[in-house]
């Protein structure tokens, strides 16, 4: 995939004249208002996305509109290619008018002008009081009359424990990363790992910085500043450390057969991770169903109820799309509809961005492979409680690899996960020079 | 052989008999050859075990031996799975690759013979260009093809994936050398005096004689527009027209949204190399057979 690489930094060379307009203009003078009517005629659209399924809920629309005809496209999911298929489509001039766009790669399509803004589009801005309040400020940038994408999925984070290990050993549910660590040492002693922790699952990591209100980017309109090795994401690199050299956490490469089996043969008793995971302990651990409970996060202040965030796409109207208007109707209904987001959760296990989405009926019922234990109200619950202000930055394929080199690092014994962070943040200021994206140093 | 079994034997002869040499290191050959083999083939074992477990017996069974055997149940979920759209990336592949191929090797075939059998004005120039050729790897041309394909928008259409893979330089350069050295110049005179026009001389007379080499174009070719997967993914994106190992990746890539989806990228990869043995196997005795007789000349 080297030249994947390549056609990366030639595309970001190539917008690097653009790179400035970076989440700082936009203020009214990006011709938010008027210039977003519905088009003449019947019109057709082209929306790429990698959901499984994803064509169940657009037969629903086309059918119901017969004057906006959707197609649905694929290919692997974004870092995968399909991002990279956007950027060399956005070049070529043929992107599709709509397409799916993970939060921590909306930055990137944003600095390389790969977005069109719909807030201009009826009832756009008017959607923002049916979402989740952090998935918005992830669609706008923050930026006035601005939204480049509709939020469609989010991953709320929570802790997966064996409710039976824990009441068999006598330990308490912990509520505090404390009492976590506590409990590690228990468990330690029962022969067993708390947790698994992963050295390549860089954007848990961030939801763990998320839940502590950290921040890994931020910018201030004219420039980027990074601060991967602030005092939050430093508090919890020491946390994770800790665990790691006294033998408390494991450290098996995750979503492999070990990761799966260590969970199945109850080596590993917790995992804090999105509401996903659900789906992905039910399909790896077979042999301990019934045994799983959801509990929130572990906090860092007793009494407090912070969340973090792991994972969640957005639809976005792609730049040059000839039919805003339309693209940007179908994107709101994709992601508020009932019906649309049942079928999308049927087929792809997704958990909408909407308020009202966390009501589905699917979401109601208790989950037999955790103990009948009705899991989706402790995830809509983490949702309301994840910190709005998380900016991602335009990098982050390239922030997530050398995190993640630095951190398999720190697990063979060379460096700490605090050293990563650091080298991380010098090569991520690197690639944003590199790139011709204004950084503070 | 039995000789190889009795140290004793062995000893006495150590040294001295040029048979006894060839004996010591004929075993070492095929104890480099059998560490070479158990190399490819355990994890082509594991893939075909794994094909064999329900997604329970997966994880929670030893990797290297079959559980419960559930197959057929696999094979079945596959091509249920999105109404069958794994058979349609079958086809698509077959299509690509088989055509694809036949296609590529005629062309390369007619080029290399003509630059082996005529003299013209930059025949040695137009030879190293096309060897030139050899050296620049697929990946590295499927973006400036984009980009083509993308000025005649024809992207996203079978023609974007299919047309590409019709030029084989390395088939050039094979039936070049091939032609050169296994059509003989008297029997194209000989087909001329009898009144065989060029073409018909290529193909009733030359390619039957450069068909080793022919039969080595196609499996390579074959098996390089089988295994194509990054002009593919860049240049498509309707699943209809995906080829297997493109359909595989993207299942794959969902792996973490829809665990259960895993399964059926194993039993699917497993049926995604059957053709592809089919073929070698099918061919590979004309192919040897080929080569022996042009060995003899």
């Amino acid at each position: 995939m080297a030249i994947s690489r390549i056609a990366r930094a030639g595309a970001l060379a190539a917008a690097a004249t653009l790179a400035l307009t970076a989440c700082s203009t936009g203020t009214g003078g990006d011709g938010a208002s008027g210039d977003c009517a519905p088009s003449d005629g019947p019109v057709e659209l082209d929306f790429t996305s990698w959901l499984p399924g994803i064509d169940e809920a657009v037969a629903i629309w086309n059918e119901e509109n017969p004057d906006i005809q959707v197609n649905v496209q694929t290919g692997p999911n974004g870092l995968g290619g399909t991002y990279q298929n956007f950027f060399n489509q956005l070049e070529a001039g043929n992107a599709p008018d709509l397409g799916q766009i993970e939060y921590d790669a909306m930055p990137n399509f944003r600095v390389q002008d790969g977005l069109e803004n719909i807030a201009a589009c009826e009832g756009i801005l008017e959607a923002e009081s049916q979402f989740v309040d952090w998935t918005w400020s992830q669609v706008t940038f923050g930026e006035e009359d601005a939204v480049y994408a509709i939020p469609q999925d989010t991953g709320p984070m929570a802790m997966f424990y064996r409710a039976d290990l824990f009441e068999a050993a006598g330990i308490e549910v912990p509520t505090t990363w404390e009492e976590y660590q506590a409990a590690a040492e228990v468990i330690r002693g029962e022969g067993g790992y708390i947790t698994n922790f992963s050295q390549s699952d860089i954007n848990q990591f961030a939801g763990f910085v998320w839940q502590t209100g950290g921040q890994w980017f931020s910018n201030d309109g004219d420039s980027w500043q990074v601060n991967l090795e602030g005092e939050e994401s430093l508090m919890v690199a020491e946390y994770w450390q800790g665990l790691l050299e006294n033998d408390l956490v494991s450290a098996n490469p995750p979503w492999t057969d070990e990761w799966n089996a260590a969970f199945n043969n109850s080596e590993v008793w917790t995992w804090v991770s999105a509401v996903w995971g659900a789906n992905t302990i039910l399909s790896g651990a077979p042999d301990t169903a019934g045994n799983w409970a959801v509990a929130p996060m572990p906090q860092w202040e007793e009494g407090a109820s912070a969340a973090g965030n792991w994972g969640g796409s957005t639809t976005a109207v792609l730049k040059g799309s000839e039919h805003p208007y339309e693209a940007a109707q179908f994107a709101l209904w994709l992601n508020t509809d009932a019906d649309a987001l049942t079928a999308m959760n049927r087929t792809a296990q997704i958990y909408p961005a909407t308020i009202e989405g966390a009501n589905l009926p699917v979401f109601a019922e208790g989950v037999e492979f955790y103990g009948g234990q009705e899991i989706y109200q402790v995830f809509a619950e983490a949702g309301t409680n994840v910190d709005p202000n998380f900016v991602w930055g335009p990098t982050m394929t390239q922030v997530y690899n050398d995190v993640a080199d630095g951190f398999s690092g720190a697990i063979s014994g060379s460096g700490t996960l605090m050293d990563a962070l650091t080298a991380g943040q010098q090569s991520t200021i690197a690639a944003l020079q590199a790139a011709s994206i204004p950084v503070q140093e | 052989m039995t000789a190889v079994t009795d140290p004793a034997a062995t000893e006495r002869r150590r040294g001295r008999s040029p048979v006894q040499e060839s004996i010591s290191s004929r075993v070492l050959a095929m104890a480099v050859m059998g560490i070479a083999t158990l190399y490819f083939l355990t994890p082509i074992w594991w893939l075909f075990v794994a094909s064999t477990k329900s997604r329970g017996d997966f994880t929670t069974t030893a990797p290297l031996w079959f559980a419960e055997f559930n197959l057929f149940e696999n094979i079945q979920a596959l091509f249920d799975y999105r109404n069958g759209v794994f058979l349609q990336w079958l086809l698509n592949s077959a299509l690509y690759a088989g055509l694809g191929a036949a296609i590529a090797t005629l062309f390369a075939a007619m080029t290399g013979y003509a630059i082996a059998k005529y003299t013209f004005w930059g025949r040695n120039a137009l030879f190293n260009l096309i060897l030139g050729g050899v050296l620049v790897p697929a990946t590295a041309l499927a973006l400036p093809l984009f980009l083509i394909f993308s000025q005649v928008g024809a992207t996203n259409t079978y023609w974007a994936v299919f047309l590409p893979s019709l030029v084989s330089p390395f088939g050039v350069y094979l039936s070049r050398i091939y032609a050169a050295a296994s059509v003989p110049d008297e029997i194209i005179e000989a087909a001329r005096i009898d009144g065989a026009g060029e073409i018909r001389t290529f193909f009733t007379v030359s390619t039957r004689m450069m068909a080793p080499a022919l039969v080595t174009i196609f499996l390579f070719q074959f098996v390089a527009i089988w295994n194509n997967f990054f002009l593919p993914l860049i240049m498509l994106r309707d699943e209809e027209l995906f080829p297997v190992t493109l359909g595989l990746y993207v299942w794959n890539t969902q792996v973490s949204q829809i665990p259960d989806i895993r399964a059926l990228v194993i039993i699917g990869s497993l049926i995604s190399i059957i053709p592809l043995i089919i073929t070698f196997l099918g061919l590979q005795r004309f192919w040897q057979s080929g080569l022996a007789n042009g060995g003899l000349k």
